[in-house]
């Protein structure tokens, strides 16, 4: 696809409509605690926002917004938030996600618990948006053009 | 041989619609998975999940802390599955380094 044949209508249309997209994403994300929603399904969305861009603006300036090459480091990095958090309860004494024993200051132990599923929720958005943007780019690699 | 699986088809649709008929109601109180003891007469998590859950992790969102809390560490695995699948595919499908 060259970047003459691109519809401006779709092109405006999804520049105006990802950055909310992106902010629905992170209070899904963020009010996984009270209502429904929770990383998976805000990563997902993360990812939808950047697949549209994609598909619209082309891969060229998309990466702009999400470059191919962090797919997989971000992945990586999302699961290593989740699994630090297990190995930083373990180190301070607690069972492997016994959030009980993260070391913020001032909060009683739901309040911790609290804070320790939206640490994992954000590590568990982090890997899923990155992942499913990677593997949209390694399978549109083979196809020549963006 | 078409006609057979779809002989077999809708039998098996039949099946599972009369077998659906037993369920218990959608967030029936009384259901088998809310009851405090299993008919088997073993004590049923769910019960201790919707008692403690908002007491435990200070989030009104029982399915976010039984995921995210009482079972963290099958919520890693998913994660890690998400992760495997994208590396796998990167392995595969990408030809420049």
């Amino acid at each position: 696809m060259t970047s003459s044949s691109r519809n401006p209508i779709l092109i405006t249309a999804s520049r105006l409509l990802a950055p909310f997209i992106q902010l629905f994403a992170l209070y899904v994300i963020f009010h996984g605690h009270f209502g429904p929603g929770g990383g998976f399904q805000g990563g997902a969305m993360l990812a939808a926002s950047i697949l549209m861009l994609r598909l619209s603006v082309g891969a060229e300036r998309s990466e702009l917004k999400f470059r191919k090459s962090w797919g997989t480091p971000v992945g990586a990095l999302g699961a290593l938030i989740f699994a630090g958090t297990g190995l930083l309860t373990l180190l301070l004494g607690g069972r492997f996600l016994e959030y009980g024993f993260l070391p913020l200051p001032h909060l009683s132990r739901a309040e911790l618990h609290s804070a320790g599923i939206l640490l994992i929720e954000v590590g568990v958005s982090l890997a899923v948006m990155a992942v499913l943007v990677a593997i949209y780019d390694d399978i549109m690699e083979g196809t020549g053009g963006d | 041989m078409r006609k057979i699986s779809l002989i077999a088809l809708v039998l098996f649709g039949a099946l599972l619609l009369y077998a659906s008929s037993g369920l218990p109601g959608h967030g029936d109180p009384d259901g088998p998975s809310h009851r405090e003891q299993s008919p088997a007469g073993s004590p049923v998590a769910a019960a201790h999940y919707i008692r403690h859950a908002e007491e435990d992790a200070a989030s009104p969102n029982i399915v976010t802390v039984v995921l995210a809390d009482y079972r963290g560490f099958d919520t890693l695995g998913e994660t890690i599955v998400v992760l495997t699948a994208g590396l796998v595919c990167t392995l595969i499908l990408r030809r420049s380094p």
